[in-house]
């Protein structure tokens, strides 16, 4: 199953996120950013982790360990939905 | 456009720390694009901030308290129409809202002031203690209350609701209790400030949402804005709030005040839980103290109420914004002794 951000969440240039749904707001780095983004553009997880992993040259292994990290929290904080494959 | 010139009378000018509707209600229709509204606040303390706020508030009266009954406030109120002729009375307290009711119309046939209130049975099948039959009738979920009237009861309740659970009084205020020692203290406390019955309710995990709403009375849900608390005071009052995106829990909101013709402004509180589903923990008879929100995201509730009041239609509002807050803060005015001297001893300024 591809893993989508909610479709209202508010990301900011900055990195502000605010969740309409549940009033909830946090702030992610650039990296945080970064896969807010391909998220948002509806990129699979495939595409985010090579592009994670050239954009801030990774190790395959650390860079899906770190953006599984991040997508469990995104999860956690019902920042995501997931759909029907 | 020009604005029409209208009066409304307004109560709950209470802007304290545990504050009633009526400033935010007052500051919506100053800013209303169709009414030039003169305002006449209706006090019962003489200290109401509200009072001395002059820049939105044109002239003040007390009110007899709700305990004193109908037949002195009628004739508070045919005072005040002699002085002002304000054409809609707003009414913003819970514990007033019954006498009102008795004589809405009355103050519209004798008086020409319009009100915009709930029926009595609307009124009162919403009241804390009926909530498991209200949850019910219009298919909402409820926790679990009972309505007690002897410390015992508690006791008995032990059996069946597990701690912690919720020592509520019939009017205000709620306290969450862990052990029958805590459930007694609080039962007194509330006895001693609201009288009886005590309302004792199941607790539900999950985060406080509220609904600021107004039906037109005909099954017709005309604005609903929900809020999640950001800041809460040791009274429990929401310090700071902000406004959400919801999509269920506006359906809940709507079916609840199109299914029991709701008229007038209410707030519907609700707890949800993790697993997203919605409980019921109280519906308010009025406008809630931060239903200027409403306004601040583009529905001004208490304007389309006085219009309603006034008989003319209003199309229910199909949008709203989310993400916009409200943050509340505390003022102090400095106020001459003579001010206080006309409320306290003229009963009105």
């Amino acid at each position: 199953m591809p893993m989508n951000i909610r479709k209202n969440i508010a990301i900011s240039e900055s990195g502000f996120i605010f969740n309409p749904l549940t009033g909830d707001s946090f702030s992610v780095n650039e990296t945080g950013l970064f896969v807010l983004r391909k998220l948002k553009a509806e990129e699979n997880e495939e595409t985010i982790l090579k592009a994670f992993q050239e954009e801030f040259e990774l190790d395959r292994n650390t860079a899906e360990i770190d953006l599984n990290d991040f997508l469990s929290m995104l999860k956690s904080y019902q920042l995501t939905a997931y759909e029907e494959a | 456009m020009k604005r029409r010139k209208i009066t409304v009378g307004v109560t709950g000018l209470n802007n304290i720390d545990s504050p009633g509707p009526g400033i935010p209600v007052i500051r919506a229709l100053k800013e209303s694009r169709e009414f030039d509204v003169r305002i006449i606040g209706l006090s019962y303390e003489t200290l109401e901030p509200g009072i001395y706020m002059q820049e939105l508030v044109d002239k003040v009266y007390q009110l007899p308290l709700p305990t004193a009954g109908t037949t002195v406030l009628k004739e508070r109120l045919q005072y005040i129409h002699e002085a002002e002729k304000p054409d809609v009375i707003i009414p913003n307290f819970d514990a007033e809202l019954h006498n009102f009711i008795k004589i809405s119309q009355w103050m519209q046939e004798e008086l020409n002031m319009a009100t915009f209130l709930p029926s009595r049975d609307a009124f009162e099948e919403r009241q804390k203690a009926e909530l498991n039959k209200f949850g019910e009738k219009y298919g909402v979920r409820v926790p679990a209350s009972h309505m007690i009237s002897q410390v015992q009861g508690l006791k008995k309740l032990e059996e069946e609701i597990d701690y912690p659970m919720v020592i509520k009084g019939r009017y205000y205020d709620a306290y969450i209790v862990s052990s029958l020692e805590q459930a007694s203290s609080y039962f007194y406390k509330i006895v001693a400030k609201w009288g009886y019955p005590v309302i004792v309710q199941e607790f539900v995990n999950g985060t406080d949402v509220n609904v600021t709403a107004l039906g037109n009375g005909k099954g017709t849900c005309i604005g609903a804005v929900p809020m999640r608390k950001l800041y809460i005071t040791d009274k429990g009052k929401a310090w700071s709030g902000i406004s959400l995106e919801d999509d269920k829990l506006m359906e809940i909101s709507r079916n609840i005040i199109e299914k029991s013709q709701w008229r007038g402004g209410c707030e519907l509180e609700f707890i949800k839980t993790r697993k997203e589903e919605y409980y019921l923990i109280e519906m308010n008879p009025r406008f809630p103290a931060w239903v200027y929100l409403a306004n601040g995201c583009g529905q001004n509730h208490a304007e389309a109420l006085v219009k309603m009041a006034l008989g003319e239609e209003v199309k229910p509002f199909t949008q709203y914004r989310s993400g916009k807050m409200f943050i509340r803060y505390s003022y102090d005015m400095i106020v001459d002794i003579s001010e206080f001297e006309k409320i306290s001893t003229a009963g009105e300024k």
